[in-house]
């Protein structure tokens, strides 16, 4: 165990929950990937936003070269084991499947994808971890910075450490790792699991820093503009957005992201009971519902102001958070928070038209917990920090497509805080993607 | 319902199927139990002078995860006491008069061989099978595959047999021979009454890279064995055909290799075959499948009209030719069905890499490989097709390109996706034996033409 897996306390509300797609054993793997029929300009690899060479991983493992496999992976995807359980695959690259059409099982990708990764890197009688396949290159004297310790970072860090570049991760938190630590669904990824990657990916020679936040009163952007050649900001997304209704302050009513965060690292926080009401239809918003619900809350109801064809959830999630017996009440929004000595008792709802509550409709729900999901707020203060670090009108860092180049030329900038809130693939492309442009840029001007 | 009844050199059976001489009919008790099942005759596991087997004795190919596409086998003949063996044949013989109960045999002198036939005759065998074919072991000690590859000695232990035989006599070539018509005719010249093809071929399934040791093992050792299963079979087909063509070839044959369904057992028959021998299915997958095999083949001759499995047996012999008897003139070009499509593109793979590079995706018009005999860009179809679950993912053939190669249609996932359309070829009807009878042994249709 690493000293960062060493950090995280047993008996955390997460651990009750198993893993819903356990680790394909070799026979299982190898039958699913014979399955694959090799497509050419295969559409699975086009709906990876990491553009994973799939149909060769997929042939490896039938082959029996796992190793090769997990090298096809990480050499387009370095957090190619996170992404194996948590990527929305239904979505992505089984979704696309030419299985789908067809009317049979796509292919299961992302159960492949962790049976290579998991069984490469997590391979105990050998050195685990990356350096199970990689050594990184000898030193070339460039330093980058990287603000935030999630995968967009990590990313970016773990493929300029390949290079032989020093590469520092600044985390605020005491856990690297980002939502991949603190925000994913238990039954897709346990924390520990998504720490024990960080460490795989540390391992290539990166230093982190944790409890260092960047910004007035910690580290300031001008200092690592001086030490460092590039810095790399993959800060993600600020605190949990609050409703705006009375009654909202006080206990029982609490942001998505954070009760997530909890309920995976906190042991001392409490298993939800009694009724709970979710608001929000996004996939955190899903995922919270079907969390409850797997911890034992006696009701989970989803409210969301619109109708389910206008949910940004995903469909497949929803339908299983529905088998869970998660309710989606659909149109309707909350106006107050009801209390009665201070203590949560219901949330009165308001029948929305076009998202907007019409007065006159409202009712109560009575409820013990009320679990906010309607988004994140930005982290724009970091815009400051960096001279030519531009933010949009949404707030979200403004950087370059293909390269994840800011205003400032030495500042990239990638995953939610650039993209306002995707994937944990979309995250790490845009730190692949920087890291292999500035190394691109490096080598080019050493070379002319 | 058809007739399925046959009558081989004699021995009649009610239907064409029959065990191969190998384990599935290692004893009186299996063999009885396959009669039940179905099963029309059985070759008798080989009797011989005592021998002993090691453990273990099987290897197998598996394709992807369809499991023993190929078996390899080192076991010896019958390991069981001769006496037990003959008391069996007897008591089966006694049970099951119907059936065709055949004695494999493999001795050494003449004397011996006098004696095998006279005991297996006794214990009621209604034929037996002279085993030339075995290619591991026994052959080291001058039998089996041995024998199957000295046409002359063939046709001298046949002579003996057929001189000690009150019952018909067939032998089991080996395919492990240069020529199998030249070893069929030695049988024949021998006397005998049919002929089993194919023994096993010689082989090495595999070797275990850890150990370094072939398969299958024997402790730290392994040696060669014989290979049949669904793999053989084109092999076999072909012996059988060869056989089957031969004008002093003219006794009847019983067709052995790989042959798992009806389907296989009545390409065997339409090849020439009377009688048709099973052994890796039944390995594989028990008595059982001759349910089906009886079901299937009865099914398919009604739907032909047919009688009798004999009005079956040749009917693809006039349609096999020499190379130089086929039509140059005769063109079909690959046709993708939108409709059913998936878009996989294992096709365009395959032709571009494998093929002849005529297979493309997309609307505009595509560059030709250099080497193409036609002139000017490969031309998408008018309207351009879009696929119905493939969409713009579905391929389209250039047809000019096309040599009708049937590539795309093997590799293709969907059954009936892929067809070979044929085309009015600008060629005449004409043969390479007819160029070369006429002089003209220029390439057809090339820069010398």
């Amino acid at each position: 165990m690493g000293e960062l897996t060493s950090l995280l306390e047993g008996g955390r509300a997460e651990e009750a929950l198993p893993d819903k797609k356990p680790l394909y054993s070799e026979a299982e793997a190898r039958a699913e990937a014979e399955r694959c029929l090799y497509c050419t300009d295969a559409p699975c690899i086009q709906a990876c936003p990491t553009e994973i060479d799939i149909p060769t991983f997929i042939k490896k493992i039938a082959s029996g070269n796992v190793r090769g496999s997990a090298r096809t992976i990480l050499e387009q995807n370095l957090l190619g084991y996170s992404c194996s359980r948590v990527c929305p695959v239904e979505e992505l690259c089984a979704g696309s499947c030419v299985y789908v059409g067809w009317g049979r099982e796509p292919i299961a990708i992302g159960r492949l994808q962790r049976f290579a990764t998991e069984t490469v890197l997590a391979e105990p009688t050998k050195s685990p971890g990356l350096r199970a396949l990689y050594t990184p290159k000898p030193k070339i004297g460039k330093r980058v910075a990287c603000i935030g310790g999630g995968p967009a970072s990590l990313a970016f860090a773990g493929y300029l450490a390949l290079e032989g570049v020093d590469a520092v991760v600044l985390e605020k938190r005491a856990i690297a790792g980002g939502l991949n630590a603190t925000g994913i669904a238990p039954y897709k990824l346990h924390a520990a699991e998504a720490v024990r990657e960080v460490e795989w990916v540390l391992d290539l020679g990166i230093e982190l820093r944790r409890n260092v936040s960047v910004g007035e009163g910690g580290v300031r952007g001008a200092q690592l503009l001086t030490e460092y050649d590039a810095v790399f900001v993959g800060v993600g997304l600020g605190e949990d957005s609050r409703l705006g209704v009375p009654g909202e302050d006080g206990p029982g009513v609490i942001g998505a992201v954070d009760w997530i965060e909890r309920m995976k690292l906190d042991p001392k926080t409490d298993k939800p009971r009694g009724r709970v009401v979710v608001v929000g239809g996004g996939n955190t918003a899903i995922d919270v519902a079907r969390e409850c619900a797997q911890l034992g809350a006696q009701d989970v109801v989803m409210v969301y102001r619109r109708t389910r064809d206008a949910m940004s959830g995903y469909a497949h999630e929803l339908a299983a958070a529905r088998k869970e017996g998660v309710r989606l009440l659909e149109q309707a929004v909350p106006v107050e928070v009801i209390r009665r000595q201070g203590a949560l008792v219901a949330v009165r709802l308001a029948r929305t038209e076009g998202g907007r509550p019409v007065p006159g409709t409202e009712w109560e729900l009575a409820c013990d917990q009320i679990i906010v999901a309607i988004g994140q707020s930005k982290l724009r203060a970091i815009a400051g920090e960096l001279p030519g670090v531009e933010l949009d009108a949404k707030g979200c860092v403004v950087a370059d497509a293909a390269t994840g180049q800011t205003g400032n030329p030495r500042v990239f900038a990638g995953g939610d805080c650039v993209n306002g809130g995707k994937e944990v693939v979309n995250a790490v492309a845009d730190g692949r993607n920087a890291a292999r442009h500035l190394i691109a840029q490096w080598k080019g001007s050493s070379n002319g | 319902m058809a007739d399925l009844s046959i009558d081989f050199a004699g021995i009649r059976s009610p239907n064409p199927f029959w065990l191969a001489s190998a384990p599935p009919t290692n004893t009186g008790e299996q063999v009885m139990r396959a009669f039940d099942a179905g099963w029309g005759g059985a070759v008798w596991k080989t009797l011989g002078d005592p021998i002993m087997n090691v453990s273990s004795r099987f290897g197998a190919v598996d394709l992807g995860t369809y499991k023993m596409m190929g078996l390899n086998n080192i076991e010896l003949i019958s390991d069981r006491p001769l006496d037990v063996n003959l008391k069996e044949i007897y008591e089966v013989k006694k049970r099951y008069p119907k059936h065709a109960l055949i004695a494999s045999l493999m001795t050494e002198t003449r004397e011996d061989w006098r004696v095998l036939i006279k005991k297996a005759e006794d214990a009621g065998a209604d034929g037996l099978e002279l085993n030339f074919g075995c290619p591991h072991g026994m052959c080291e000690r001058g039998m089996g595959s041995c024998v199957g590859q000295e046409p002359k000695l063939i046709t001298e232990i046949t002579s003996w047999a057929k001189e000690f035989a009150k019952t018909p006599v067939l032998i089991k070539l080996t395919p492990n021979t240069g020529d199998i018509v030249e070893v069929g005719l030695a049988a024949v010249a021998g006397g005998c009454d049919g002929l089993s093809l194919i023994n096993t071929i010689k082989s090495i399934v595999g070797i275990d890279l850890d150990r370094m040791v072939a398969l299958p093992r024997v402790g730290d050792a392994s040696t060669n064995g014989g290979y049949c299963g669904p793999a053989v079979k084109p092999i076999a087909l072909h012996l059988v055909a060869a056989l089957a063509r031969e004008r002093g070839i003219t006794v009847p044959i019983s067709g052995i290799g790989g042959i798992s369904n009806w389907r296989d057992a009545a390409e065997f028959i339409a090849l020439g075959s009377t009688s048709v021998q099973v052994c890796t299915a039944v390995m594989h997958h028990g008595y059982r499948i001759v349910e089906d095999m009886i079901e299937g083949l009865n099914e398919f001759l009604d739907a032909r009209g047919m009688k009798s499995v004999e009005q079956l047996r040749r009917a693809a012999i006039r349609s096999y030719r020499e190379w130089g008897e086929l039509d140059l003139g005769y063109k079909i070009v690959a046709q993708i069905d939108p409709k059913t499509c998936i878009g996989c593109q294992v096709c365009v793979t395959a032709c571009n890499d494998g093929a002849h590079q005529c297979i493309f995706v997309g609307d505009e018009e595509k560059q030709r490989p250099p080497h193409a005999h036609t002139h000017g860009n490969a031309k998408p179809p008018q309207p351009f097709p879009v696929g119905l679950i493939a969409g713009e993912r579905l391929p389209w053939i250039d047809e000019p390109e096309c040599v009708g190669c049937n590539l795309c249609q093997l590799v293709c996932p969907v059954p009936g996706c892929i067809t070979m359309k044929e085309v009015e070829g600008e060629a005449p009807h004409e043969t390479w034996n007819d160029r070369t009878r006429d002089g003209r042994t220029k390439l057809p249709g090339g820069i010398h033409d």
